[in-house]
């Protein structure tokens, strides 16, 4: 077993030391009718590295992934380049097999990324405060709402229908759990408009940028509503676009939160991801989870960083603390910081606008194969595509021709049954795009 | 760095990662001008007008400007300046830092797994389901539960999601706001609370008896003062925060159900349970599992984590949307018609790549070696507790089991050196500092938990650094009082960290350039 | 040995109070202080907030410990240290004087007398 590297002397020389007789009586303390015998559970019997692989790959096989269909599909996860760079540094056994950075002394590499990471999502945002991360852009929001709960002790949470549908969920099960309310703000046209639908005694209102549809919401007046209903305003932006938008600290928001799955991190069917949260330093002892700062030596005049705000956290604060979060996606938060600084400001920029650019050209292409681009407000990369047929079976037969449509919007938002989210990155050709084109005219027309 | 290592007297054993360095900068100040670090992809579609696309377009955008070899210089440097599993041994009680097998690595990096979409069609995903169920079943069977759900992705948001089941269950019978409270030890990990009162819950504590176990009488009180009926549930974790086994499990799993409460399983001490033992017999309700402590996937830093729950079937109406399970036809399906559902508590599958890691790590031991994780982890940990009784007493008198909780009181009150300045010290020594100051029941803790993965040898180069390091806290407390003295820094002010407090980077004005 | 003034009253959870007339100032005292360290935030209630006996008004922060505050007495609070917000070491440096928390205007005069001397409080940490 080669991760267990002890020899029969190794045991018995440790057994001898430690006074018994076998591993069995260090058990002792475990009731006999508790104990199970070895080899008894009912489970796969054990493989070789060999055949772990071949398992796992023809597993892997079996799953159609990016590269065996060109992904247009986005709704939340993004099939963005990831530069090589990225991986390479990830997988040093330094920063992989690191744990959390409680001992600064001994971890000041990860410690000066995490500071890195910080600086760059809180540039990216417009914000002035970035924490080391959080699970995902759905928990993200969730937590969001909560701290601004704990802020003006208000228990309504005012989400636009624009958010992300699954965000929507877990956001409704978190509040269920705290005992808050959730009120859904209706879209028009694809755009949150009704502000005043939410009524009164808000504590936050909640829209994506751009939304779930892909378009670019009003933050001006997102923000005049949360003035005029003294709440808060939390927008959940994706950071890829903020490299060419106005970010949302510009127009006063006062939680940012979103996915940083988008900045170097492989879709991976879901997981792992990485929430982005940001806030103003007023706001900074409400935060949920880890933040790192940067001080000097006590005995010297090195700088150097150190986790800091423990005070906030589950292990001192306990019931009381901002969040029970322990463990984040450190990891995820050093790709984003490895791709955004591998791409940084010329590259992100030039990502961002060649996506925009493949989703005009994409816009065009799939209009002339009969299906119709349903809104006309400003998107991003993003966008819904009505089609004269069901866009389940649509997206269902362009699987054989090696497209991966898009999302059907059907399930999530009543009349839209015929309606697909499609989603252009930097990483498709024009060729990609005319091929979804051409296939997607044959299965129309053979409809 | 610190010219100080040469002129100690005691017998430092090289870490051999000491090296004359720059002092490290940030990726910020080796920006320049113009410089990008990758080839971004060419984009051949016909150009458009961005700020006619867009209405509005971003005026100032301040991210590094570098070269791709400047990048990896950069990271690769800075990981120069971290201490990982892979570096070194890890004595963190509570944590379970093993070895992270490197073919777990390499399966999860197959295109197959790591690049397809959460909402693919499903019949596009088979092998993926495929996985998750593989892995559902084995720990149903390693925990004795009825089910498994793979939604949470950390130990904290288990916790949080089992206390959601309960609260779902009490809340389906109708005496939910009554039961208000949920009973947890005092040595219970800062997420237990933290996770309770995110479900609205009111926290009571009970006391640890003096052999370290929870004390029945005190719970019978608690129960008793309380009112059964404002019990919502018992949060335990077995063997406890101390390392030991509740030898009064049933028991206690008895008193809480009679009044019609449920019992939680903190599941981060697993590896002194995997193939010997399982909490799912034990009595408990639920239980949390981290697949990044017992079953390897590796802790990147503080995450990502990987947080499975096991539930009994009197909670089962309740999961989290997807459930995802094997039909009697064999075919794998996502159910998300559940009509008493908590909801969502992730928004796809969970952490489905730390699953694929998980996979190919319980392959690995399989039916005929599950047991020797355990058996070994508590083998370890008793060793180490054996070779330091005579210069660290452990805090209670009995084997432990994967993990040893020491006591340096004496130290404290006769040389004024405290469990930190021990840790500290241990750093000079090339290794990284065990728990500390947890449990908080015990004064100037220090818990060690070796794992199954660490060898007899690097168990003695470690109590040799222990030992000689306690004989520097009569002798010589100046060194550890000044410890760490061979890192790139000392010991560093916290409390400046607060007060000037600075989490982002300035950039100087006068580099800031617009982007257009 | 920590400094315990004899003019002042204490609490068993090592708050100190000064009586002047209706009016109670509150602090914590010079062992306290030095148990938690460097205090790197002091969280403090609004003026105009009643309390009672017992009440969590406020905690005290060093880097990795929080402490919270009670009330000794029954009353409103009428004066809160702004100092502090900037100053929070004032609470170590100075702890009976200028690195007081709050003032009290006292509703219940007769609570007084239940509050422990400076010989008992002396007894109690030693």
């Amino acid at each position: 077993m080669p991760y267990v590297p002890h020899t029969i002397e190794d045991r018995d020389e440790m057994l001898a030391r430690v006074g018994v007789k076998s591993i069995d009586d260090l058990f002792h303390d475990v009731p006999k009718d508790l104990r199970i015998a070895p080899g008894s559970l009912d489970i796969e019997p054990c493989l070789d590295e060999s055949r772990i692989v071949s398992t796992l790959s023809k597993l892997a096989a079996t799953n159609k992934s990016a590269e065996d269909l060109k992904c247009f599909l986005g709704a939340g996860i993004y099939d963005r380049f990831i530069p090589s760079s990225v991986g390479a540094i990830i997988s040093r056994g330094e920063f992989l097999t690191a744990y959390t950075p409680y001992q600064p002394e001994a971890s000041q590499g990860f410690l000066q990324t995490i500071y890195e990471f910080q600086s760059m999502i809180a540039e990216l945002y417009g914000m002035e405060v970035a924490n080391a991360s959080m699970y995902d852009g759905a928990t993200s929001m969730a937590e969001a709402a909560i701290m601004a709960h704990s802020i003006n002790g208000k228990s309504k949470v005012a989400v636009s229908e624009g958010v992300n549908p699954h965000y929507r969920q877990v956001l409704e099960t978190y509040c269920w759990a705290l005992g808050l309310e959730v009120v859904t703000i209706p879209c028009t046209n694809g755009l949150t408009q009704d502000y005043s639908s939410a009524g009164e005694d808000i504590s936050s209102i909640i829209v994506g940028y751009p939304n779930f549809f892909g378009i670019i919401e009003d933050l001006n007046q997102a923000k005049k509503a949360a003035e005029s209903s003294k709440s808060l305003l939390i927008v959940v932006a994706d950071p890829v676009s903020c490299a060419v938008l106005p970010p949302p600290g510009e127009f006063g928001a006062d939680v940012v939160v979103g996915e940083g799955q988008s900045l170097g991190v492989s879709m991976g069917f879901g997981g792992p991801l990485v929430g982005l949260f940001t806030c103003n330093e007023e706001h900074v002892r409400r935060l949920p989870g880890r933040i790192v700062g940067k001080t000097s030596e006590i005995h010297g005049d090195k700088s150097g960083f150190a986790m800091t705000l423990r005070t906030r956290e589950q292990d001192i604060r306990r019931e009381k603390a901002t969040s029970n979060i322990c463990t984040n996606e450190a990891l995820m938060a050093l790709a984003n910081t490895v791709y955004l600084s591998a791409l940084g400001k010329n590259g992100l920029t030039q990502v961002a606008t060649s996506s925009v650019q493949n989703s005009r050209y994409a816009m065009k292409v799939l209009a002339n194969a009969g299906g119709k681009v349903k809104f006309s407000s400003p998107m991003f990369c993003e966008f819904v595509l009505e089609l004269p047929a069901n866009a389940t079976q649509v997206r269902h037969e362009l699987i054989d021709h090696g497209i991966l449509a898009g999302l059907p919007l059907g399930k999530y938002y009543s009349g839209m049954d015929n309606c697909l989210l499609v989603a252009v990155t930097e990483k498709k050709t024009k060729q990609d795009i005319d091929d979804f084109g051409v296939a997607l005219a044959a299965v129309l027309g053979a409809n | 760095m610190s010219d100080g290592q040469e002129k100690t007297t005691s017998a430092i054993p090289g870490n051999g990662r000491l090296k004359r360095v720059p002092a490290p900068t940030l990726i910020f100040e080796k920006s320049r001008k113009g410089r990008v670090g990758c080839s971004v992809p060419k984009c051949d579609t016909p150009p458009i007008d961005l700020a006619k696309e867009l209405g509005t377009i971003r005026k100032s955008l301040k991210l590094p400007e570098v070269s791709e070899l400047d990048v990896i210089r950069h990271f690769t440097n800075l990981s120069h300046l971290n201490y990982g599993i892979e570096t070194g041994f890890y004595p963190l009680g509570s944590c379970t830092m093993k070895y992270n097998p490197k073919v777990n690595e390499r399966v999860a990096a197959l295109p197959g797994f790591a690049q397809i979409h959460p909402l693919q069609p499903t019949q596009t995903v088979p092998g993926a389901l495929e996985i998750l169920v593989d892995v559902q079943d084995t720990l149903k069977e390693l925990t004795g539960f009825d089910f498994v759900t793979l939604q949470p992705v950390a130990g904290a948001h288990g916790e949080l999601t089992c206390l959601m089941l309960i609260k779902a269950y009490h809340t389906s019978r109708g005496d939910s706001t009554e039961r208000h409270i949920v009973l947890i030890p005092d040595s219970a990990h800062g997420t237990n609370p933290a996770s309770a009162a995110r479900c609205g819950y009111d926290v009571k504590s009970v006391p640890t008896d003096a052999l370290g176990g929870t004390d029945i009488e005190a719970l019978k009180r608690a129960l008793q003062t309380e009112g059964g009926h404002s019990i919502a549930a018992f949060m335990l974790t077995n063997p406890s925060t101390l390392g030991l086994f509740e030898t009064n499990i049933s028991e206690i799993c008895r008193l809480v159900h009679e009044v019609g409460g449920l019992v939680f399983c903190d599941g981060a001490n697993m590896n002194a349970m995997v193939g010997t033992t399982r909490p799912g017999d034990h009595g408990f309700d639920c239980m949390h599992l981290n697949l990044h402590k017992t079953f390897s996937t590796p802790h990147g830093g503080g995450g990502p984590g990987c947080g499975a729950i096991g539930i009994k079937k009197n909670l089962s109406a309740f999961l989290p949307i997807p459930v995802v399970e094997r039909n009697d036809g064999g075919t794998i399906t996502l159910d998300e018609a559940r009509p008493l559902t908590i909801g969502r508590v992730s928004p796809y599958f969970g952490q489905f790549l730390m699953e694929v890691r998980a996979y190919a790590y319980l392959r690995a031991y399989g039916k005929e070696n599950m047991h020797t994780i355990s058996q070994y982890a508590v083998l370890n940990a008793n060793y180490v507790q054996a070779r330091l009784a005579d210069v660290l007493p452990s805090a209670f008198n009995r084997f432990c089991m994967h993990e040893c909780v020491l006591t340096a009181e004496l130290y404290k009150k006769q040389f004024g050196i405290r469990a930190l300045d021990i840790s500290k010290r241990l750093i000079d020594y090339g290794f990284h500092p065990p728990t500390n100051y947890f449990p908080l029941i015990v004064p100037e803790a220090i818990m060690i938990e070796p794992t199954e993965t660490e060898s007899k040898e690097t168990l003695d180069d470690f109590c040799d650094a222990v030992i000689s390091i306690c004989e520097e806290a009569k002798l010589n407390p100046e060194l550890l009082h000044d410890a760490p003295s061979t890192q790139i820094v000392g010991r560093l002010d916290e409390t400046l960290a607060v007060k000037n407090l600075d989490v982002t980077y300035k950039w100087p004005e006068a580099e800031v350039s617009a982007t257009r | 040995m920590s400094n315990i003034p004899a003019d002042l009253s204490y609490t068993e959870s090592h708050e100190w109070i000064k009586i002047e007339g209706d009016i109670a100032t509150i602090g914590i005292t010079d062992y306290a202080q030095s148990e938690l360290g460097d205090v790197v935030y002091v969280d403090l209630p609004n003026v105009g907030r009643m309390l009672n006996k017992g009440d969590v008004f406020g905690s005290v922060e060093s880097v990795k410990t929080v402490s919270d505050i009670y009330s000794p007495l029954d009353g409103e609070v009428v004066e809160v240290n702004e100092t502090l917000n900037a100053r929070s070491e004032l609470v170590n440096s100075d702890p009976y004087a200028a690195g007081y928390l709050i003032k009290l205007k006292l509703s219940d005069q007769s609570s007084v007398s239940s509050l422990l001397d400076s010989s008992a409080y002396s007894g109690l940490v030693g």
